[in-house]
């Protein structure tokens, strides 16, 4: 069939291939870009964008139509969106080769968030800070190396081959109100030990202060003038410090036990003397009794309560009594008060006595009146 | 098992003094043969020498019980009374409370006592002074603290509570497993 085609009709038929052809192309090149989106990204208000933490923060208000569509579509390309924006800005920044891979290097972080575990708590201040801050007392810096005279050199202040060491001293001038006897070397040495116990045992106090336990070790703390409390129990300590517990230690012949000593609890043996654990008990009784206050405040005073209220109730009586007596002269002050009784006492009598007032009472108070006219009015 | 120390004897008794008075002296002076306190596994058992003797046999972890379990000493020191305590109490008692037969259930329930359930009460019971129930056909049912003394208890409203619940005999069936 084609070669039946004339020429003419044949040229134009590639024509039309090729144009074809052209189209396929250019749809195939627009295909592919609506399905790989462009990198560009409009959006009304700009995302934050924190690189640090390659976070990105979008505030603009969601399509909620599209919302109520395809729920899951539409947050999707929000989603990628935004994801492009932040990979838009990482691509910003300058970028190096590492062995074949790019390499940014993130800014500082913008966004604050909050720490893991919790601030950690302030130091507790020693007893020597605390007084320096009452005081006021500055820290001052001071120098580590100092000038010895002697060796005319530069030395440490403290610690080994220090400046100035006075236990090194090879000659040392015995004071005049000194024994001559004794060793000032050996003193020296002595003194310069119980600084150094002192100190450490004040960094102990301290540390046990901050976390609230015993301080380790006190028995007997260096101090200046011992008191005879301490003495006596320095003694105790220094007897009992032996493998025996003290058990073979020489006593002098009028030796007084050591006070505030811990006592051994001991206990009386189960079956013993029953009588003498009798005597006991009832000698403790008799104590017990004999420190009770004679006169018990509350029992008096709930006597006294007991007669005062006795007292109303037999004058209310008496009243009552006189009231129904001598009708003429009843003193006109209770008003309601006594009416409520007289309304569930007997009717006949007080009705009677009722009249009586009532006649009398008409100047009389609002309520009283009106409280004996209802007497009234029953009694009849 | 041991005697009480001095000072173990002194809380005891004041505690026991609060319900019987003096009355202690007849606890520990009976005609009837040699009876003693002896505490055990931090409680207080009032014993005959007989059977105390013979509870000695046995060892400290083994032995439960013996005589009749007067209370505990708490582990701050302080001394409390149990309900098994009742049958020395209530004979010696100086203070009673009598409770209504409506009340009574709710007192065996472990409930203060209501002014509105008070049946009787000794006269001159002062504030905070302990106190025996009793039913009012006079069967011991417990012990408390008199909330109130007894001329308050004329005055006062018969929601407010009068006696302050400690122990009572509805604890047999309730604290079954505790008691000794």
């Amino acid at each position: 069939m084609v070669a039946l085609f004339p020429l003419k009709s044949v040229i134009i038929i590639i024509i039309i291939i090729m144009a074809t052809v052209e189209d396929v192309l250019e749809s195939v090149t627009q295909s592919q870009a609506s399905k790989y989106k462009t990198i560009e990204v409009q959006k009304d208000i700009e995302p934050q964008l924190d690189l640090g933490n390659l976070l990105t923060v979008d505030q603009n208000p969601l399509d909620l139509k599209k919302l109520r569509g395809d729920k899951e579509a539409y947050l999707k390309s929000q989603a990628r969106d935004n994801t492009q924006l932040l990979f838009n800005a990482i691509w910003k920044l300058p970028t190096e080769r590492v062995e074949e891979a790019i390499c940014v290097k993130l800014p500082e972080t913008t966004t604050v968030l909050p720490r893991e575990k919790p601030i950690p708590k302030a130091k507790l201040q020693t007893k020597w800070e605390q007084y320096a801050l009452l005081k006021g007392i500055q820290k001052r810096k001071k120098g580590r190396m100092v000038w010895d005279e002697e060796a005319k050199d530069w030395r440490p202040r403290w610690g080994y081959k220090r400046a100035n060491d006075e236990t090194k001293d090879w000659v040392i001038e015995v004071p005049g109100n000194a024994d001559p006897n004794e060793d000032q070397f050996e003193k020296r040495m002595k003194a310069k030990k119980e600084r150094v116990a002192k100190n450490e045992l004040q960094r102990l106090r301290n540390i046990a202060r901050g976390t609230k336990s015993k301080v380790p070790g006190v028995g007997l703390t260096p101090t200046e003038k011992p008191s005879k409390e301490e003495v006596g129990l320095a003694l105790h300590l220094a007897k009992k410090s032996t493998a025996s517990l003290g058990k073979f230690t020489e006593k002098l012949p009028k030796e007084k036990e050591a006070k505030h000593v811990g006592k051994k609890r001991k206990f009386e043996p189960a079956i013993g003397d029953f009588k003498k654990e009798k005597e006991q008990q009832l000698n403790i009784i008799n104590v017990m009794e004999n420190k009770k206050p004679k006169m018990d405040i509350t029992k008096a005073v709930n006597r006294v309560m007991t007669e005062v209220d006795q007292e109303a109730s037999s004058d209310d009586r008496r009243k009552r009594a006189g009231k129904v007596k001598n009708r003429r002269g009843p003193p006109r002050k209770k008003g309601s008060g006594g009416f409520g009784k007289k309304g569930s006492g007997g009717f006949g009598k007080k009705g009677k006595a009722g009249k009586g007032k009532g006649a009398k009472g008409m100047g009389g108070k609002g309520k009283g009146m009106g409280g004996k006219g209802k007497g009234k009015g029953k009694g009849r | 098992m041991r005697p009480l120390t001095e000072d173990e004897t002194r809380t005891f008794f004041e505690k026991l003094s609060k319900y019987i008075g003096e009355n202690i002296r007849l606890l520990i002076d009976r005609p009837d043969g040699t009876y003693c306190f002896r505490l055990h596994k931090d409680r207080v058992y009032y014993v005959s020498e007989h059977i105390m003797k013979r509870a000695a046999n046995v060892s400290r972890e083994n032995l439960i019980s013996m005589g009749t379990c007067f209370g505990k000493f708490t582990k701050t020191g302080k001394f409390r009374l149990h309900i098994t305590a009742l049958d020395f109490l209530a004979p010696y008692a100086k203070y009673k409370i009598w409770v209504k037969p409506g009340a009574e259930q709710t007192f065996l329930y472990g409930n203060h006592i209501l002014k509105s359930g008070l049946g009787r009460i000794t006269e001159s019971t002062s504030q905070y002074q302990g106190v025996v129930v009793y039913s009012m056909s006079d069967i011991p049912l417990g012990f408390g603290v008199a909330a109130k003394s007894t001329q308050e208890c004329r005055r006062t409203d018969p929601m407010s509570i009068v006696c302050f619940h400690q122990a009572d005999i509805g604890e047999y069936i309730r604290a079954e497993d505790t008691l000794t």
